[in-house]
This record gives structure tokens, C-alpha cells and sequence, in this order.
């Protein structure tokens, strides 16, 4: 097992992350973040803290997507359903995703079809905690990354939340 | 995350969790009915045959809906001008459409245990949309949506079930799931409309008088009077029935508190509810309609086949 990010290297990389949100989309005009449930929203909640301390809080649109329903292994395995809340209109916004680890893809490929049912963006964006740049099965990828690492499929990529796991880093098992 | 069974026939086969997981699926299911897209992908390589063999409004178009929304493939059969008039068995007919390649039934059917009948012989997921006099799974579903909606939590809920209470499937499938949730029941209706032992096989308290059952309870479950299953005169008149059991809008100010009342539909209006209280402001009734949709989207959901 080995440590990819530690707690103190988690809040730097939120931090930046946080920044390069901001960089390509100033005082965030137009522009909405929304996490991915369940585990990207803890990423998404610290990423949204951050820019609330930069840009006036009112100008956060922030919402969270479940995409349970859109999965594409339904047949193999029912998972449990968590909260959409989209509090505003996507329509012609810019939307920048929000997930824990970008691994196969899939995720992402379902995220954007339940995201396209709530209308139509003018781009979506999509940042990540880890990046494992291996194994992709989809052609999506990552526009804001945390850390890209190269693993084997036999590897674990492991991310423990203070809120959830009374701890915070990323392991490699 | 999965149900212990594999077909809804009744909701005294789930579990306390079964129940609890179809509820707050149906809640997910909800949220997405008030999109302006209210459908989601789930169930698009599934197809549904919803086999009526009694009369429906309500169930048949709410599973139809439910289905659709989750994007599967739909068929409806209806006993009347099918081969089941010339003579087909039910499970000729069933097996006959299983093998253009259904994956799911949804039945209702005029004899009690048919759903079960059938889960025996065909290999398909089968919900039950109503079985006779025994279990209508989903209506008491929704019925447990509502109220939960409404109140929170169904624990220490005070339920009274009014009417029918003998050829009621709704009565029947809501005692066992209100007792599974913890809520306190009662039943209360004319002696010759109540089982006699009632008290001992299901544990429910039984009242024969209207305004002390509507006194004690939180909730008001009014049930249709069965006119098409009653064999024999149970009452004298509907208009002797409605004086009794009838719940009106009077009888509701003279409780010195605020009940919910709730009606599986279709409403006689003017015997076992009267108009004033269906549409007034305590009736939950299209609630429950609403509610049903998604209800019914989550059984199906739960109980979509798995490959593995």
C-alpha cells in the first residue's frame, strides 16, 4: 500500500484545483459546478468552499448529479440511489463535473447522459481528484486534474473523506 | 442492495427492509418525475407485458406510465377480446407471450393466488397489480409513500382502515405493511364487512363504530364498497350504508381534531365518501395517485432481471 496523496497534499491540490476552475472561467460567469454522487461530491463540496472564498458566494452555482439511474451495468448490479439537486437551469451554461476518480470512464459516460436531461450546456468540463490514465474504456478526459497516475487493473485506487472515513488521503492498494 | 424476492406477489413475503428500500427508491423516482424530462434509461432493454384480466383505470395506466418512464418496452392485454374468451389457459396465454421474449408481468387478475399460481411455472418477474380478495402490493406501497410523505415516519402512525375490510385486497396488503412498519391499526366497518377473526390472525383492533375509529387515528384509509365481489346482501342500502360509514364533511368537524383521509379509487362518491370530503382539504387522494408512479417505477426497478 502506498500513500498518493496525503491530507495536507489533498487540500493544496483542492486549492489549485479550485483555481484553475477560475482561471478558464472568471468571477465563474456562466458557470455551474456539479458534483457526482455519492463520491464526488465530497471532492466537489471542498472545491466549492474554495471558490466561495475567492468570488462572492452568490455567484457559486453549485449542484449535485446521481446517476444511478443511467448506469450502464444495471443488469449486473442495482445500486442504491442518492439525491439529484439542481438548483438552476443548465441551459447554455458552462458545466464543470466533479468526480473523486476518473478510471474506466463509465461514470462520466452516464454522468453526461443524466446531465443532458436537465438541458443543454454550452460545454461541459470535468475535474478530477485522480486521474488513472490506464484502463480508459470510453474516449472522455479529464480537463482539471488533481493527480494523474498509472496503475494496473489489479491495483486499488482508495480515497478516504474526514466527513465519512475520519480521515483524508489517497491510497494505492 | 437488492430485494429478498424475486417477484412482488404480496407484501407478506418483503421484509421491513424490502419495504423501506422500495420507498426511498420510489422517493429518487419521484424527483425525477418533476424534471422536465421525466424519463430515465434504466429499463430500456426490458420488455413488460401487463396482463389485465379484471378491470383497471388507475393501476393499469399507472404502471404503463411507470414503465414508460423507465423506458421499457410495453404490452397490454386485456382478457376481453383476447383468447382468453375462446377458452386460452392463463398459462397458455402467459407462456405464449413469454416467448416472443418478455422479460417482466405485471398481472391483475379476478382470482385470489393467480400471481402465485403463476410464479410457480414461468421464469419471469412477476408484480402482482391485484389478486382477488388477497393483496394489491403496490397500492399499499404508494398508500406507505404518502402517508410517509405526509408524516415522516410510519412508526406509532395511527391508521384506521374504514369500509370493506372482507373483499379488500388494498385492506389486506395494508395491514401486513403497516405492521411490518410499525404503525398501529385499526379496522372499522360493518360486523358483516369485517372477517371474524381478524383480531387473531392479523392483530389489528377492530371498531364498529365510525366517529371513535376516526377519533383515534392520524390517518383515514376509506375503502370502496365491493359491490362486483359481494355474493350475497351485506347491507341493507348504500344510503343506509353511507348514514353509518359514510364519511362526511360534518361527521369530520364534529372530531375536534384534523384527520388525513385517503381512498384507493375508484370513490363511490356519496356511499363510503362524500364528495365534499374527497376533494376537500384533508383528502390525499390525487396525492396518492401521483405517488403511485413512482411507487411503481421502483418495484419494477428492484425487480428488473439480472444477468449474473
Amino acid at each position: 500500500m502506498k500513500t498518493i496523496l496525503s491530507e495536507q497534499q489533498i487540500a493544496l491540490t483542492v486549492k489549485r484545483l479550485a483555481h484553475q476552475v477560475l482561471e478558464n472561467h472568471l468571477q465563474l460567469k456562466d458557470t455551474v459546478i456539479i458534483g457526482i454522487q455519492p463520491r464526488g461530491v465530497f471532492l466537489s463540496d471542498k472545491i466549492v468552499d474554495e471558490l466561495k472564498q475567492i468570488v462572492p458566494p452568490s455567484s457559486v452555482q453549485y449542484g449535485k448529479l446521481d446517476i444511478t439511474f443511467y448506469r450502464d451495468d444495471i443488469r449486473k448490479e442495482l445500486h442504491v440511489a442518492n439525491k439529484t439537486e439542481i438548483p438552476f437551469s443548465i441551459e447554455n451554461k458552462n458545466v464543470v463535473l466533479v468526480d473523486d476518480v476518473l478510471w474506466t470512464g463509465r461514470t462520466i459516460r452516464s454522468a453526461l447522459d443524466a446531465l443532458l436531461d436537465f438541458g443543454r450546456p454550452a460545454k461541459v468540463e470535468l475535474c478530477v481528484l485522480i486521474d488513472r490514465r490506464f484502463s480508459r474504456e470510453f474516449p472522455i478526459q479529464p480537463d482539471y486534474v488533481g493527480r494523474a497516475i498509472d496503475t494496473i487493473v489489479s491495483q486499488k485506487v482508495k480515497v478516504f473523506w474526514q466527513e465519512r472515513d475520519d480521515k483524508e488521503c489517497v491510497d494505492l492498494i | 442492495m437488492k430485494l429478498s424476492t424475486k417477484h412482488l406477489l404480496g407484501i407478506k413475503d418483503l421484509t421491513k427492509e424490502d419495504i423501506q428500500l422500495i420507498l426511498s427508491t420510489a422517493s429518487n423516482f419521484k424527483d425525477v418525475l418533476q424534471r422536465p424530462v421525466k424519463k430515465v434509461p434504466s429499463l430500456r432493454d426490458v420488455t413488460i407485458v401487463n396482463l389485465f384480466y379484471e378491470n383497471s383505470t388507475r393501476t393499469r395506466i399507472s404502471f404503463e406510465l411507470a414503465e414508460k418512464r423507465l423506458s421499457a418496452d410495453t404490452i397490454n392485454f386485456t382478457a376481453s377480446g383476447s383468447s382468453a374468451a375462446k377458452g386460452e389457459t392463463l398459462l397458455d396465454t402467459v407462456n405464449n407471450i413469454l416467448s416472443m421474449k418478455v422479460d417482466m408481468v405485471v398481472m391483475r387478475h379476478s382470482a385470489s393466488g393467480a400471481p402465485h399460481f403463476l410464479a410457480k411455472h414461468i421464469p419471469a418477474a412477476i408484480v402482482n397489480a391485484g389478486d382477488g380478495i388477497n393483496e394489491h402490493p403496490t397500492q399499499a406501497l404508494l398508500d406507505a409513500f404518502s402517508m410517509q410523505e405526509k408524516f415522516g415516519s410510519l412508526e406509532g402512525l395511527k391508521v384506521a382502515i374504514i369500509g370493506d375490510i372482507m373483499h379488500s385486497r388494498v385492506a389486506l396488503s395494508n395491514i401486513y405493511l403497516l405492521k411490518k412498519m410499525g404503525a398501529e391499526i385499526i379496522v372499522a366497518g360493518p360486523p358483516t364487512l369485517i372477517p371474524k377473526y381478524i383480531t387473531e390472525a392479523l392483530g389489528v383492533k377492530v371498531e364498529y363504530n365510525l366517529k371513535k375509529a376516526l377519533q383515534w387515528c392520524d390517518v383515514a384509509n376509506v375503502l370502496r364498497i365491493q359491490l362486483e365481489r359481494q355474493n350475497q346482501p351485506l347491507f341493507s342500502s348504500l344510503r343506509e350504508y353511507n348514514l353509518s360509514y359514510g364519511v362526511s364533511r360534518k361527521l369530520l368537524e364534529s372530531l375536534g381534531k384534523e384527520i388525513t383521509i385517503m381512498h384507493p379509487g375508484p370513490i363511490n362518491r356519496g356511499v363510503e365518501l362524500d364528495s365534499d370530503v374527497a376533494d376537500g382539504p384533508y383528502s390525499i387522494v390525487l396525492n396518492q395517485v401521483e405517488n403511485g408512479v413512482a411507487v411503481r417505477m421502483a418495484a419494477l426497478y428492484l425487480l428488473s432481471p439480472q444477468t449474473t
